[in-house]
């Protein structure tokens, strides 16, 4: 035989340039290096992009979805230019117009609005990361109605973390993954902080450290975990307060914890029946009260740390009798419903796994207990020579969020956490600045709109009490999706699920114009598809639209943008300037902290434009405060001339580092050099904590000097985590008939039940509503590989994910007569679909499932009709209402959380039933045109560097 | 070219964890993003926007469900791509000897220039590691980066195969499977590393490492405090209280 | 595995055409030479068989054009043994009826050229049989039924050339008859051993998660195509596979068998002989379908869903 072996290049040139940049294909906000090689014409493309190794987020790993960047890029489903409706809405017709016409109609109806009523224009927008420039946008032109998508997405897990510990899981915090033993994740999906918590979960397991998964589905994360707790949906709550039920019992928390930096020694007045009931006792200063437990008397908080009683009742100085919060707190949990047999049926948990994960949480956490030896001073002055940890932590997601108990279920947890010590500890869950922040850092919503004048603060904020609701003098919702209202008075992310059917219903009343930005709400962002986009095309009797004018900015086009009058096309993430602010949601570490950008690292090929930057324009235009100078001109020339130059307060700007003479982080005047520094640095900035300030953010005096210096805020704001929520109480007492604003006669129980103070559970309102016809439950699991509705467009991510059957659980198959690969009915009390059908065994009994947002609407995305997206893949969605079943009480009961109006999609009950052989789908669309084409032939890139 | 080298001194490999996959298809999308563009020709996305796409992949995640005799199943994500056998049958059958195993680190190759595309190594490879690519119509494989492991373009620390360097959990380990001292050798010795298909004879050089055990280990149930046993509501908390009282004495 | 038809023609024409140069070698070498029209057409058969095969088989090939190169691995690949050893077959061939033309009586070329289109078809089933990732083909059967087949079809096609341009077959269609009946019962056995023989790979096997349970495919790795599913995953229906067994066997063996029978018994032998061929070339036609579509693959244990 011969031995000569082919000549091989093993030394081939990668790149001509190697360009750092922020990944936007999902929200993880990974840093990427964008490799640019030159094609046969000379004119760079992307020949590859890989994870920046430097980068805080992803420290150069990178998912499918980052490395399919270059299909999305150069997908044939991006929109080309401006367009102007021509066919009825929803047909998908319509012709190019130039950014000056378009620019020009969009003015032609913004600005009569907000001459004569601001409200009536009702700006959303979807997974943007521009929130606080879109926010700020939306405040200066004087609209209440502005939001992102949080209401149907994480918002009871977003306001259950800040009003419990002032922070949240997502990307708010994470665990201590060099440290933690045991891990434990409820309803985690692989989107969200995906990277991080894939490379966490490498961590753990390289060091044999225990992983338990608490999901109706063995998918993804849940499938590597060393236990998995097959939960029946919407039980979460019931398990963990079984779980703190256990170590109540056993003694096994962490009482000098408790004392010193949580609220479980503050003291609740005792006055059944009167106005006080359930208040947190304060000082003349209005700091809440503890009993000294030498001394016998009553002292303010930061006065005493483990001296200070956990139970009994006392006398006030004033006469009054209170115990101290945890008091109440153990009698609850105490209590034999709350026993592992107790709630073994309803969780589908047997009793011994409940009482064997407490056993090994308190193992973990106390017999395994970390200890750094690094001094630091408390709030109180008092100095600790050690920092104790303890390693067992928690993350949560939708899983747990999106249900009408998930506001009570993720305080649930969060208690959890708070009983065993675990937050902000070594080896615990720590936040990432500028969290933690306490409620009280917090804003306040603001909703009263007055022609040409901006709002008066921000939209979207925590209100302390009934008196922050945005209610007019009659009581009548100042929003449009009615946020801060009685039937969701916490809905601290706004509920654009909302929005659509309040605007035609005009109710509250009617908009003139719908802005939205990146939210396909004609498709997988809303309940009860099909009636939302009738509810696009529904006409007055004169024939005119219900919503008069419906403006969407997206790069792509989705099915949203059929039913659109005027589309601004959105550049690619990779064509645009962005920031990823400290304003905004930030990409710290618990370590550090750090902030990015985007900026073009290849130039459009069409003629769209970036869409901040086209609100920076449409801002000029409408002379919005901010927007223009005394003298009329536009103050930024464009997106990255604001993020450079906008000052949130003095000093204070979008981004963080580099500021002033280049020298300066946090505070400091604009630098025009900053872009350049940003990109020099490979697109990111990143400065850690000094190791004193690391841990017990919250309560560390280092930490909460250095957070000033950074100017998260203007004075030092130590604070306790409130096991015990005072707010909740407050609108509790107004559902006993307390205080001057007080919820509608319909609303009380459901607010007396809700805003309990201490957590607890109920069941979830839809099967309570249905119970008996709709024996499963239906969930949506999220793809690793595609995020949301993201990737149908991306040649390679459909592959992955172009179709998606129901998961049916094998005795389900069996009883309900179902073929593995058959099709079945599904039905809910609202609607039915017809899906293929595939057995799993790694699923909860009584629960199907189906990957998320895969299924595509005829026309949409450039794909052809017959994609096996638009012909096989289907929504969940069809089967979900907005609404509960009616009472019969002649009510409309919103199918959401009654805290904070999020949207229950995860309480969907259903059944199912045997389908003829081959389908077809159900229900299946009219096509849409497509006003960009249809992606045609063969796709092989990078042949031309073969 | 077309028979085996009869001995290779080092033999690059991947090691993969089954107990870490996740299944998340980093590895699958970045393996074709960087080859794409690299060795060989493109891989092509036929019909790619269509009915049917069907693209050349280089390494694909299947999922499995592992049903114990008792009990629920396990998912496990396997990701799959060439093992670079030692008695690799797709070299042996390949009529052209387009198909090779190079002598100096094992890597199990196509020279595109030479494949005439017959499809008879993919036949003779049971893991289905090779793929005929849609459009350009010859035999596609990994390559274990090759045009990236000893590429002095790229800075020493990624000189490792894309789907190693992507790899978000860590899940992927590449080295030299015959230098017993290795990362990925003593990767392999402790996890108890085993062979696809050992009964086809392939001799293969990438190594699986099982999943953990997933049943738990039992621990001892929680103790009740002493004087928690009575059963009323209130009692117990009294009870509980009790022990507080101590407890906080002792803070 | 996916039934080519590129594929499945080559091997019956190439089988049979192979046959007929090697029953035109051993009419020779045992002093029968073939002459006239039994000459003329034999080998304008023999060579348009073979070869029309041959270039069939290059229509499965991504490039043809290179399909020289595919003469160069002979130390080690059946395939390019297959090419190098039709063209020597064929070579010799030539040489035998060139030496045949010029009046020799082509002993020695007429065993070799019969001993090299054998060798020949013989190596065309070692490409299959060498394969352990297909079971069902890798048995000692496999080469034994192609040359059966090989021989058997050689027999028909002579002795219905000999009917028709010699005056008669005499003992040509029993021969045939034996041939036909032992091919297909070569073909019968291996079908057995096909159908109850353990499977060597296994979804456990093929990852090695055996002791954890019984494995089955939740999730295709994409839930778009590939060449593997397309090449390797195409599954027979159980009805539809024993209605075409029961087709080929009548085609390519009763029909044959009686036909012969019919024709050595001097009942019309040439029409009864042309039937016998082109039943049995359609027979099989639909076993070479069959040898492809019941063939299993290693690969698909990674794409069990029972």
């Amino acid at each position: 035989m011969s031995a000569k072996q082919p000549f091989l290049e093993i030394s081939p040139r990668v790149s001509d340039e190697v360009r750092k940049t922020t990944c936007y294909m999902c929200a993880c906000r990974c840093g990427i290096d964008v490799h640019l090689r030159a094609d046969a014409e000379g004119v760079p493309r992307i020949r590859y992009i890989e994870g920046n190794r430097d980068h805080p987020v992803n420290r150069g790993v990178l998912c499918a979805k980052g490395s399919a960047g270059i299909m999305q890029h150069y997908a044939p489903a991006r929109l080309k230019a401006p367009l102007k409706r021509v066919g009825p809405r929803g047909s998908g017709r319509f012709e190019e117009i130039g950014w000056e016409e378009a620019m020009e109609i969009a003015v032609s109806w913004l600005k009569p609005i907000r001459e004569k009523d601001p409200k009536k224009l009702a700006f959303f927008t979807g997974r943007d990361q521009s929130q606080s420039f879109t926010g700020w946008w939306a405040q200066q032109y004087g609209t209440p109605n502005y939001a992102a998508h949080g209401g149907f997405c994480s918002v009871n897990m977003a306001a259950a973390g800040i009003y419990t510990m002032g922070g949240a899981f997502w990307e708010f915090g994470s665990p201590d993954w060099d440290r933690t033993r045991m891990f434990m994740i409820f309803g985690v999906a692989e989107d969200h902080d995906s990277n991080p918590i894939k490379m966490g979960l490498g961590k753990l397991k390289a060091r044999g450290a225990k992983v338990v998964a608490v999901n109706p589905v063995r998918s993804g994360y849940n499938a590597i975990a060393d236990e998995w707790v097959g939960i029946t949906p919407g039980t979460d709550g019931l398990f963990i307060l079984a779980l703190i039920h256990e170590l109540l019992r056993s003694g096994q928390i962490d009482l000098d914890y408790l004392l010193r930096y949580t609220n479980a020694p503050h003291l609740v007045v005792k006055n059944d029946g009167g106005p006080d009931h359930g208040l947190i006792a304060r000082n003349e200063a209005g700091e809440p009260l503890v009993w000294d437990r030498d001394e016998h008397r009553a002292r303010g908080w930061r006065e005493i740390s483990t001296k200070a009683a956990l139970h009994g009742e006392v006398t006030l100085p004033d006469g009054r009798r209170a115990v101290p919060s945890f008091d109440l707190l153990a009698r609850r949990y105490l209590g034999a419903e709350y026993a592992p047999e107790a709630v073994a049926e309803q969780t589908g948990v047997p009793a011994e796994t409940i009482r064997r994960l407490a056993a090994e949480l308190a193992r973990t956490a106390f017999e395994e207990a970390i200890t750094l030896d690094q001094p630091w001073t408390d709030m109180r002055g008092e100095r600790h020579d050690t920092m104790i940890g303890r390693p067992v932590s928690f993350h949560a997601m939708r899983g747990i969020s999106a249900h009408s108990n998930g506001f009570q279920t993720a305080r649930a947890l969060h208690l959890l956490q708070i009983l065993l010590g675990a937050v902000e500890c070594p080896g615990g869950f720590r936040f990432k600045p500028p969290y933690p922040k306490p409620v009280l850092a917090h804003p306040t919503p603001h909703s009263e709109a007055h022609p040409n004048a901006p709002l008066a603060g921000p939209h979207l904020g925590y209100p302390r009490g009934p008196e922050d609701l945005r209610l007019d003098k009659d009581g009548h919702p100042e929003r449009i999706d009615k946020a801060f209202t009685w039937e969701a008075p916490l809905s601290v992310h706004g509920l654009m699920h909302m929005v659509i059917s309040n605007a035609v219903a005009g109710d509250p009343y009617e908009i003139d114009t719908l802005f939205l930005y990146m939210a396909n709400m004609a498709w997988n962002s809303s309940m009860n598809t099909r009636g939302v986009m009738d509810m696009l095309e529904a006409t007055n009797a004169d024939g005119s639209y219900r919503i008069p004018h419906i403006i969407y900015s997206d790069a792509y086009s989705s099915e949203m943008v059929a039913y659109a009058d005027l589309i601004l096309p959105d550049t690619t993430y990779l064509e645009r300037h962005d920031c990823i602010s400290l304003l905004d949601r930030p990409i710290c570490e618990p370590d550090a902290v750090a902030d990015a950008i985007r900026w073009p690292v290849v130039e459009p090929d069409r003629d769209v434009r970036g869409f901040q930057s086209v609100l920076i324009d449409l801002g000029a235009r409408l002379g919005l405060p901010g927007f223009v100078t005394g003298a009329g001109d536009a103050v930024y020339k464009d997106y990255a001339d604001y993020i450079v130059n906008h000052q949130r307060k003095p000093g204070v700007g979008p981004l963080a580092g580099w500021r002033g003479e280049g020298e300066d982080i946090g505070r400091g005047r604009p630098n025009p050099d900053q872009l350049h520094r940003y990109i020099e640095n490979g697109g990111f900035w990143k400065s850690h904590i000094p190791a004193a300030a690391q841990f017990y953010k919250m309560a560390n005096q280092a930490y909460q000097d250095w957070a000033v210096g950074m100017g998260f805020y203007d004075a030092p704001q130590p604070y306790t985590f409130d096991i015990y929520v005072e707010t909740l109480r407050k609108f509790q007492l107004a559902a006993e008939g307390h205080g001057e604003r007080q919820p509608p006669e319909h609303l009380r129980a459901q607010v007396a039940l809700a805003f309990d103070p201490l957590p607890v559970w109920y069941p979830p309102f839809e099967g309570e509503a249905v119970t008996g016809d709709f024996p499963l439950h239906a969930i949506t699991q999220r793809p690793a590989a595609m995020y949301h509705s993201w990737g149908s467009q991306n040649a390679w991510l459909r592959q992955i994910h172009g179709q998606n059957p129901l998961y049916v659980p094998g005795e389900v198959m069996e009883s309900a007569g179902l073929t593995d690969g058959g099709w079945a009915w599904v039905i809910s009390h609202h609607g039915r679909i017809r899906v293929p059908v595939r057995r799993t065994d790694a699923a909860n009994g009584k629960t199907l499932w189906t990957w998320n947002a895969i299924g595509k609407r005829k026309g949409a995305w450039a794909l052809s009709p017959g994609a096996p997206e638009a012909t096989k893949g289907f929504l969940l969605n069809h089967l979900i209402s907005e609404l509960l079943p009616p009472k019969g009480d002649g009510l409309r009961w919103a199918n959401s959380d009654p805290v904070t109006g999020q949207a229950a999609w995860y309480d969907l009950r259903v059944r199912i039933e045997p389908a003829s052989d081959d389908g077809p789908l159900d229900p299946l669309m009219d096509a849409q045109d497509s006003p960009v084409g249809r992606g045609t032939g063969d796709v092989t890139y990078g042949e031309e560097w073969t | 070219m077309t028979s085996l080298p009869a001995s290779t001194a080092v033999k690059l490999g991947l090691v993969i964890d089954l107990d870490t996959c996740v299944g998340c298809h980093a590895c699958v999308i970045s393996c074709k993003e960087w080859n794409t563009g690299g060795y060989g020709s493109a891989l092509a996305d036929a019909d790619a926007y269509g009915d049917a796409p069907l693209g050349a992949f280089l390494n694909r995640v299947h999922t499995f469900e592992v049903k114990p005799e008792e009990g629920p199943a396990t998912v496990v994500h396997f990701p799959k791509s060439c093992l670079h056998c030692d008695d690799a049958p797709c070299v042996t059958v390949c009529p052209t000897g387009a198909s090779y195993k190079r002598a100096e680190d094992g890597i199990v190759l196509v020279n595109e220039d030479a494949c005439i595309g017959c499809g008879l190594c993919a036949w003779a490879c049971p893991y289905g590691a090779r793929e005929m690519d849609p459009v350009e119509k010859v035999m596609k494989k990994c390559t274990l980066c090759v045009d990236r492991i000893y590429n002095e373009n790229i800075v020493e620390e990624d000189r490792i195969p894309s789907c190693v360097r992507t790899c978000p959990a860590g899940a992927r380990h590449f080295g030299d499977l015959n230098d017993p001292a290795s990362a990925v050798s003593e990767l392999v010795a402790a996890r108890g590393g085993f062979d696809l298909m050992p009964e086809q004879g392939t001799g293969p050089v990438n190594k699986y490492l099982p999943p953990r055990p997933r049943t738990p280990e039992p621990v001892p149930d929680l103790p009740d405090l002493a004087d928690l046993a009575a059963d009323a509501r209130e009692t117990r908390a009294e009870g509980f209280f009790g022990w507080l009282d101590r407890a906080l004495e002792r803070l | 595995m996916h039934p080519a038809y590129s594929i499945i023609f080559f091997t019956v024409s190439s089988g049979a055409g192979f046959g007929v140069l090697a029953a035109l070698g051993l009419a020779a070498f045992l002093g029968l030479t073939p002459q006239g029209g039994l000459y003329w057409a034999g080998f304008v058969i023999g060579f348009g068989l073979s070869m029309a095969g041959l270039v069939s088989s290059t229509f499965h090939l991504g490039h043809p054009e290179r399909a020289w190169r595919a003469l160069s691995q002979w130390r080690s690949s059946w395939l390019s043994r297959e090419g190098v050893l039709a063209i020597v077959a064929l070579a010799l061939a030539g040489a035998f009826a060139l030496s045949l033309l010029m009046g020799g009586q082509g002993r020695l070329l007429g065993l070799l050229t019969a001993a090299f289109s054998l060798i020949t078809v013989y190596s065309t089933s070692m490409i299959y049989a060498q394969l352990k990732t297909v079971q069902r083909w890798c048995q000692p059967l496999t080469p034994v039924v192609f040359l059966c087949f090989s021989l058997a079809g050689g027999a028909l096609i002579y002795a219905f050339l000999a009917q028709v341009f010699a005056g008669g077959a005499g003992v040509l269609p029993t021969v045939a008859a034996l041939l036909v009946f032992l091919a297909w019962g070569a073909k019968l056995g291996w079908w057995r051993r096909g159908d109850t023989a353990p499977v060597l790979s296994t979804p456990e096997s093929a990852t090695g998660l055996g002791a954890m349970g019984k494995v089955r495919m939740l999730e295709a790795p994409h839930t778009g195509g590939n060449y593997l599913l397309k090449e390797m995953g195409y599954k027979i229906g159980r009805k539809h596979q024993a209605r075409l067994r029961q087709i080929a066997l009548m085609l390519g063996g009763i029909v044959p068998v009686f036909a012969t029978l019919f024709a050595s018994w001097g009942l019309w032998p040439g029409l009864f002989l042309l039937m016998a061929v082109l039943a049995f070339l359609g027979g099989l036609l639909a076993e070479r379908w069959l040898f492809f579509a019941e063939a299993e693959h290693s690969v698909m244990t990674y794409y069990t869903r029972t």
